[in-house]
């Protein structure tokens, strides 16, 4: 829908279509995308991998890849059009009104000079030298409220936190005072704490700046707390648009329906139901499409949506939806059936004890305390869901239950009441398949240079013994249990899709029946449609094995999903631990209070934050008395500095290592307890 | 449109996706469209063709004298001209890429297995095993090769297989370093860790897993490493250990006539020392050729 070119738009993209060039031929990614931001918006751009919101952003700045080209329709910044600027036109207007920061920090960061050298050479180029420049500088991390700005620019980025890199090069983007500034999966990269630091800033940047924002992300929720209007893009299509709001509480196009309909929302759990997903994937780029975009994964689907291709409709109210039946997208059929045969609750002996358990790395020749003290238990069949930020001792724990690092003396680990060797060569064959993994990036977990088959019929062989016929029966079970087909047998990995991958690493954690099964950060890389399909996989395993996890996620919406317990991990220690309603519902510690309010929500409006000020401390150097009291906002006093609280129970099976009593959080929390349903 | 049309049924989940080119197909994709790799192989072939069929084709036999006629300067009957002997420079140039081309290439694989095993068990077990035997490589890559072939051949007598075995092992740490650092980083990708998880044991872990993915650094580094060989080959034969007389090695001529260039008998030195700098050049364009193909 094109508008009147109107100086107050600060972008204007019309009928922009992008192609790459791949074997000799055109591809198009972009096909006859139309967009306005206003002056002092802010746009979010949503889709699956793969849909070309980077290749929107890169055409804007005009950087795209040697061989991508723009093969029509026109793009306007503040009105004037980006493609008739010549060489040094171009290059004024990037440096003085469009910036971009990108979603690794790294990328626009020199690795080998200072951040202050950094900073004031992009003043430097605009003029201002000197001392002048260098009070510039600091004026700009000031303003991305950095700790300590005067030290962090003496230092090299390496010496930086990923957060504090992602604030240095908003600061860089933001040292021309763009009119426009690009954001392209800023935060994808950082913890939930980190993330929602990084986000409240650019909200506050964007009151003070008045810049006009395109905001790319594929998590629905950052962009819904980020942004007044939302375009979906599919295909290198725009499928649906409208206010934020609109979007997101009413959309009216199948394909956003379903990737709303793909995240775990308002507390939802695994016994509660299965999550929706959305069948098959993205069109290739350049595929030819005839009719719909969307018509191979749509329920709704008919005859016409295949033959015509559907303009975009006008609903009304500033909305616009490319689908023929979008009066009828919320009735789109669910393509995963909610119902689940609920296993009934056990009381069953615990299959896992830990006790006591220590973890102490030397780091500079100083003892870095990764685990401390730590004991947990988790029945047969239960999920326990592991949360803190990153450096919290997440994944040295799994490590630890896994053999794969030894603890230290002390402590035990007991599966099924018999004790666990602390090294993996000292576990028995049967507690070795009793223990297994998924971990989070299947590229490096699968070996590139085998086939699937040898890759799942070696964990046959070896963790079910299995062999000869009995083996190949048993492979046929097992691929058809995660969901894959023979088909996918012959291949190497890097012929399947990051779902695909996946669902192989699952079937080789479950080869030899497994007690435990660790899921480190399992979904982190995949898109919320193929998220959906793998948490439902690991339920219904779940529930028709018997089989526990330990899982470990960043998005608190997943591992309550997945969870019976909860352990909150904060510098190695246990701050909270116990059944994952209590721990979500509250009252709950301190940080764990902290961390569930720093997460994006879908269905919360702007409310009652509670912030995490400052970097998480070194392990090697931890605060005394209670760890977290340097950032602790409901700190009492004195006692917090000096004394470390105890884990003491809350209630039967809660604890919390907290000075403040129970009944006195829960009154200090009390409006917070209300929760949507 | 109404609301009693039928959904049409949903995809099944997808297919692997086997369009796409293997890695390895890539590189082969790669390696033909590379000029240096292709003037490389073409150099190299013609030498190959040389060792194997020369001996058929040759003008003359490359060890009969022929006393009346020594030393003849180059001429349409004799192109390259004669040796001191008599015996036809051409033929035995052609004829003389038999030895080397043997030679260098057995010490190549040998250095090539016995620097992968190493590599291997040295970046798999790290720790105190890679300190001393890493120690004892560099140690051992100090010593010139001339004073390692010296020793071997007191100890050894001299034979091709001395000489295979001396280059092949004072080549293998070199190629045992650049497997033991590709090593380090494979041994942190996950599928490792996977491997421990099933109890498997270290041999399988490093052969069956970790090896097939450190095999394109490995084929660089031999690549390179023969034109190296090829050159340390010649070079011993010129001092005159390894290759014996009669045959018509080219490092061997060189050797036994070089004196002569002082006598204006240039043509009895520089076609065999052309034809070794060829051959180095030719594998060394391979080398650069398959380096590019692997880094692309
Ligand atoms: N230089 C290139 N050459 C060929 N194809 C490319 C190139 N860059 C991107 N593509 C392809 O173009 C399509 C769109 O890419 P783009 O990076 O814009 O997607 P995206 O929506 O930003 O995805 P993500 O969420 O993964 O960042 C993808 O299929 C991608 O594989
Ligand atoms: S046009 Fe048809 S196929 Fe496309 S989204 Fe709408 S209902 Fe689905
Ligand atoms: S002990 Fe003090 S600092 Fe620690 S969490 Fe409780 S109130 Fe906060
Ligand atoms: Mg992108």
């Amino acid at each position: 829908m094109t508008e009147p070119s109107h100086p107050a738009n600060a972008l204007e993209l019309k009928d922009l279509s992008v192609a790459y060039r791949v074997g000799r031929r055109d591809r198009a990614v972009l096909r006859n995308v139309n967009l306005t931001i206003k002056a002092g918006e802010a746009y979010g751009l949503v889709g699956e991998s793969g849909c070309g919101k980077s290749t929107v952003a890169l055409s804007v700045v005009r950087y795209l890849p040697r061989n991508g080209s723009i093969t029509g329709g026109s793009i306007a910044l503040d009105g004037k059009d980006v493609m008739k600027l010549d060489a040094e036109a171009l290059r004024r207007a990037r440096a003085d009104s469009v910036s971009m920061v990108y979603q690794d920090p790294g990328k626009a960061l020199n690795p080998s000079l200072r951040i202050g050298r950094q900073l004031t050479e992009i003043f430097e180029l605009a003029g201002v030298t000197g001392q002048a420049a260098e009070d510039k500088a600091l004026a700009m991390l000031n303003r991305v409220r950095i700790s300590d700005p005067a030290s962090v620019m003496q230092r090299y980025p390496h010496q930086l936190s990923g957060g504090m890199q992602q604030r240095v090069a908003i600061a860089m983007a933001l040292a021309n005072d763009p009119s426009m500034l690009i954001l392209d999966e800023p935060t994808t990269g950082l913890d939930a704490t980190v993330e929602a630091e990084v986000l409240d800033l650019i909200g506050q940047l964007r009151r003070e700046l008045s810049a006009s924002i395109l905001f790319i992300s594929h998590n629905l929720a950052v962009v819904s707390n980020m942004c007044d209007r939302v375009g979906v893009l599919y295909a290198g299509m725009l499928v649906e648009e409208g206010s934020t709001k609109d979007v997101f509480n009413d959309p009216r196009h199948p394909y956003t329906v379903a990737l709303l309909r793909c995240l775990p929302r308002g507390g939802q759990r695994k016994d509660q139901g299965r999550l929706d997903t959305i069948p098959g994937f993205l069109p290739g780029i350049g595929a030819t499409i005839v009719g719909c975009a969307f018509a191979d994964r749509c329920a709704l689907a008919t005859e016409r949506c295949r033959a015509e291709p559907p303009p975009l409709y006008d609903p009304g109210g500033g909305r616009l939806s490319r689908c023929h039946y979008h009066d009828k997208a919320q009735s789109l059929p669910r393509a995963t059936p909610a119902e689940i045969v609920a296993a009934a609750p056990k009381q069953a002996p615990p299959v896992l004890q830990v006790e006591g358990l220590n973890k102490t790395y030397a780091s500079h020749g100083r003892p870095l305390r990764a685990v401390k003290d730590v004991s947990v238990s988790l029945r047969a069949g239960e999920t326990l869901g592991l949360v803190g930020e990153s450096g919290s001792g997440k994944t040295t724990f799994a490590r630890l239950l896994l053999g794969l690092v030894p603890p230290d003396e002390g402590g035990s680990i007991e599966l099924e009441g018999k004790k666990l060797a602390p090294r993996l060569a000292s576990r028995s064959e049967e507690q070795v398949k009793a223990v297994q993994i998924v971990f989070q990036n299947p590229d490096s977990a699968l070996n590139r240079s085998h086939s699937i088959r040898h890759i799942l019929s070696r964990a046959l062989k070896r963790l079910g013994g299995l062999s000869g016929k009995t083996l190949d029966t048993r492979l046929e079970e097992l691929v058809r249990s995660v969901r894959l087909t023979d088909r996918h047998l012959a291949v190497k990995p890097r012929q399947l899709s990051g779902g695909l991958k996946q669902r192989v690493a699952i079937a080789r954690a479950f080869a030899g029946e497994p007690r435990i099964v660790v899921c480190d950060e399992p979904t982190s890389a995949l898109d919320v449609s193929v998220q959906a399909a793998i948490l439902n996989l690991l339920a219904d395993l779940q529930s028709r094995q018997d089989v526990s996890y330990i899982f470990i996620s960043h998005d608190l919406g997943v591992v309550r999903y997945l969870s019976d317990k909860i352990a909150v991990l904060y510098l190695g220690r246990i701050m909270e631990f116990g059944p994952s309603e209590a721990v979500f519902s509250g009252p709950h510690h301190p940080y764990t209070e902290a961390l569930l309010s720093a997460v994006p929500q879908l269905d919360r409006t702007e409310s009652s934050r509670i912030r995490l000020d400052g970097e998480i401390p070194s392990a090697a150097n931890p605060p005394t008395g209670c760890v977290f009291h340097t950032r602790c906002p409901r700190k009492i006093g004195a006692i917090c500095e000096t004394q470390e609280p105890e884990l003491t129970e809350a209630q039967p099976g809660h604890t919390i290592r907290c000075h403040i009593p129970y009944a006195e959080l829960a009154r200090l929390q009390k409006p917070k307890v209300v929760e949507p349903a | 449109m109404s609301a009693t049309d039928t959904p049409a049924s949903l995809p099944a989940p997808s297919a692997p996706d086997t369009t796409r080119r293997s890695p390895w197909g890539e590189v082969l994709h790669s390696l033909f469209r590379s000029g240096t790799f292709l003037t490389g192989l073409f150099i190299l072939l013609f030498w190959v063709v040389c060792a194997l069929f020369g001996q058929h084709f040759v003008p003359y036999d490359p060890l009969e004298s022929d006393i009346i006629n020594s030393l003849t300067p180059p001429a349409a009957d004799h192109w390259f001209g004669t040796d001191q002997l008599g015996r036809d420079v051409f033929s035995r140039v052609i004829v003389g890429s038999r030895d080397i081309l043997t030679v260098a290439p057995l010490a190549t694989i040998l250095a090539t297995l016995a620097g992968t095993a190493l590599g291997l068990v040295i970046g798999y077990f790290r720790g105190i095993v890679d300190d001393i035997v890493s120690r004892v490589l560099e140690a051992f890559m100090a010593i010139p090769v001339v004073i390692i072939a010296l020793l071997a051949i007191v100890a050894l007598g001299t034979s091709k297989i001395t000489v295979i075995v001396v280059i092949g092992l004072s080549f293998a740490p070199i190629i045992a370093r650049t497997v033991r650092s590709a090593v380090l980083a494979e041994r942190e990708l996950d599928y490792v860790a996977a491997a421990k998880l099933r109890h498997e044991g270290a041999l399988h872990t490093m052969f069956v897993e970790i090896l097939p993915n450190v095999i394109p650094p490995i084929l660089v580094e031999t690549t390179v490493r023969l034109g190296y060989a090829i050159f340390a080959v010649a070079t011993l034969s010129f001092m005159g250990f390894g290759i014996q007389p009669p045959s018509p090695d080219w490092g061997l001529s060189i050797s036994s006539n070089y004196g002569m260039i002082g006598g204006g008998f240039w043509w009895t030195v520089l076609f065999d020392a052309l034809a070794i700098a060829s051959l180095v050049i030719g594998v060394n364009l391979v080398a650069d050729g398959v380096h590019g193909a692997f880094n692309d």
